[in-house]
């Protein structure tokens, strides 16, 4: 879900005052005393995976949508806002909200119910070992991988805007994201996500504020948009009906089907990493209004995110540029853009704090990785594959361990990244191939009682090649784009939803066609994991204002009317 | 046990504090050339002020002997 970031053009854009820096020093300070307030905190595995499965709704939301909103998500998109305008907010909305509601309201209660570690864990319980060794072996493989991509990409990242030494950036970084939650387990990660939520907002904030008001307000905004790219720049829907009327040659079919019903429903429902937070809620109530107090606040990031992009575009007095032509001319690139904003508005003290938004943004986001591969590796792989008869504490162990040894493994990547920038866009890729299928196969097993343990397995397996397949096909035929993408106007963007959408059609229809082969799963054996044979547990008796159907309708309301007004 | 929203009053009061402090040194002795936009506005001070009032609030309301 991130757009690709810098990888040359080493020239510091910013330069830090000694108040900056105490800014910085202090919030590493503050992770790491946090990771060691709560190191007598995480003695059993309930602790130290699912931190006490005793997060608030408000805690365990924030973190979920945290563990998404990293440095590389608000600087990579920031730059798509300058490159294709306003249509990156797709990302935002109809790229999450309906899926975010959609695993609270229908999802969760089987993810809750069932008790399960991880969502590989509820493939075990719901088609049997296969199909949770598939996924748990791809996601924890990934997983670490992405992790250690996005280390790279990050210090990069901190080259370019402060000057820090690359190996300096990786190993500070990463040593104090192995401190703290191999300390503190998944409820110091989940803290340290909340505390980068504020962080990122009372950082990036002023920008939007700021920029409005250099602009001289929205409506002026719109007009110098208008002068200086496009007046498609500033439109949601209404350059969509064809390839060729938007900046991002996409067609709203692709939006809609691939992004929408897709790409996010697999990424916000299916990606351990997010779903991890949800599942240390307290109860099911809480469990289900955590991705709805999400929603709400994902609705506005795009003022954060979009806004200072499309600001950068009216009043930057250069003219930003692709990373292969920044590469070649030494000028900034579109991805620039969110740190050329903060230096423009930001003195001493605000600078730092917008800095520290980033840095926060970054470990958060390798502590999510982290902490979601220690739980899929030691609950998913070790214990039923390699040892079955260890102790609660042995597994603890496990899991402070494989921190340890993720985050190398991260590190290790990251040299290697260094070394190959290409695999940078192979891992990238790779993580994109499972996201579609295993929704496919969860939402199915969620659904359809009549789903069978050969149908979700050969679905996820077929699904995954043919995602492989069409990637590798446009790979060694670019004009088989369009093929893929329907058009040959399609850009990169457009075979990416399409490719979701393929995939994770081959995934239902071999799913379906398979388990109608097969001999039908007992009732008594799907309680509590498929719909119609799992009584949902009542929120309880609280007002309608606790209620999440109640506040789910008001996020839908907000999106539509949002959607509507910058149509 | 200390409540997370203790740790991030403490967070943006810091903050709060250090760029306020910042933003009053400036507007004491400015800068001859600030290098910033709308340096004018002052926003290291108001926006310093905010996170510190902010803090504060959460750093008092969940308070450990308070939460107890």
């Amino acid at each position: 879900m991130t757009p690709m970031l810098a990888t040359v053009v080493p020239a510091r854009l910013v330069h830090l005052s000694p108040i900056d820096i105490a800014i910085v020093v202090f919030y590493f300070a503050l992770v790491l005393s946090i990771g060691w307030y709560l190191r007598g905190r995480a003695k059993t595995g309930e602790d130290f995976f699912m931190a006490g499965r005793e997060m608030t709704a408000w805690v365990a939301g924030l973190s979920f949508l945290s563990a998404n909103l990293g440095a590389l998500e608000l600087m990579g998109w920031a730059g798509s806002a300058y490159q294709y305008g306003i249509l990156a907010t797709h990302w935002y909305w109809i790229g999450a909200i309906p899926a975010m509601l959609f695993l609270a309201l229908v999802m969760m209660p089987f993810y809750y119910i069932s008790k399960t570690h991880s969502v590989p864990g509820y493939l075990k319980l719901r088609f049997g070992e296969p199909s949770r060794a598939l996924s748990a072996v791809s996601f924890a493989f990934m997983t670490v991988l992405m992790s250690g991509v996005n280390m790279f990409a990050m210090a990069k990242v901190m080259q370019i805007v402060l000057g820090w030494d690359i190996n300096f950036s990786i190993w500070v970084s990463s040593l104090t994201v192995a401190i703290y939650v191999t300390l503190g387990g998944l409820r110091s990660a989940i803290f340290n996500e909340v505390l980068q939520f504020f962080l990122i907002w009372a950082g990036a904030l002023l920008i939007p504020i700021l920029g409005l008001y250099e602009a001289g307000g929205w409506t002026n905004l719109k007009v110098l948009i208008a002068q200086r790219a496009s007046e498609q720049y500033v439109h949601l829907w209404s350059g969509l009906g064809s390839f060729t009327t938007n900046p991002m040659g996409i067609h709203w079919t692709g939006i809609v089907f691939g992004l929408g019903a897709i790409i996010s429903m697999g990424y916000w429902t299916t990606d351990f990493l997010v779903v991890q937070r949800i599942l240390a809620a307290k109860d099911i109530r809480s469990a289900e209004m955590a991705p709805i107090i999400g929603a709400g606040f994902k609705m506005m990031v795009p003022f954060i995110v979009i806004l200072p992009g499309l600001l950068g575009l009216a009043v930057l007095p250069e003219k930003l540029v692709p990373e292969s032509v920044a590469a070649v001319t030494g000028g900034h690139s579109y991805n620039d853009v969110l740190p050329l904003m903060l230096a423009r508005y930001c003195g001493p003290g605000l600078l730092g704090l917008g800095v520290t938004a980033l840095i926060a943004g970054f470990m958060s986001g390798m502590a999510g990785n982290v902490s979601a591969f220690t739980t899929v590796w030691t609950y998913d792989i070790y214990r039923p594959f390699i040892n079955s008869k260890g102790s609660d504490h042995h597994y603890v162990n496990m899991g402070r361990w494989t921190t340890i040894i993720g985050v190398l493994i991260s590190v290790g990547t990251a040299y290697l990244v260094m070394q190959f920038a290409s695999i940078m866009d192979y891992v990238q890729a790779l993580f994109s191939f499972f996201i579609a299928p295993l929704f496919g196969t969860v939402v199915l097993g969620m659904l359809w009682k009549r789903a069978t343990g050969p149908g979700g397995f050969w679905g996820l397996l077929c699904g995954t090649l043919s995602s492989i397949s069409m990637w590798t096909w446009v790979k060694l035929d670019p004009s088989a784009l369009r093929y893929v993408a329907l058009s040959s106007n399609a850009k990169g963007l457009a075979q990416d939803m399409y490719q979701a959408l393929w995939s994770f059609v081959v995934c239902v229809t071999v799913t379906v066609v398979v388990s109608l082969a097969t001999k039908p799963i007992a009732d008594s054996q799907l309680t509590g994991l498929v719909y119609g044979l799992t009584e949902i547990p009542a929120v309880g008796d609280v007002p309608l204002y606790q209620k999440p159907l109640f506040w789910a309708a008001v996020v839908v309301v907000v999106f539509f009317i949002l959607n509507i007004i910058f149509w | 046990m200390v409540s997370i929203w203790f740790f991030i009053g403490i967070s943006l009061a810091v903050n709060g504090a250090l760029i306020l402090a910042a933003g009053i040194y400036q507007l004491i002795d400015p800068p001859v050339n600030p290098g910033i936009v709308l340096f004018q506005l002052h926003a290291n001070v108001w926006w310093g002020a905010a996170l510190l009032v902010f803090g504060l609030i959460y750093c008092f309301k969940f308070a450990p002997k308070r939460q107890s």
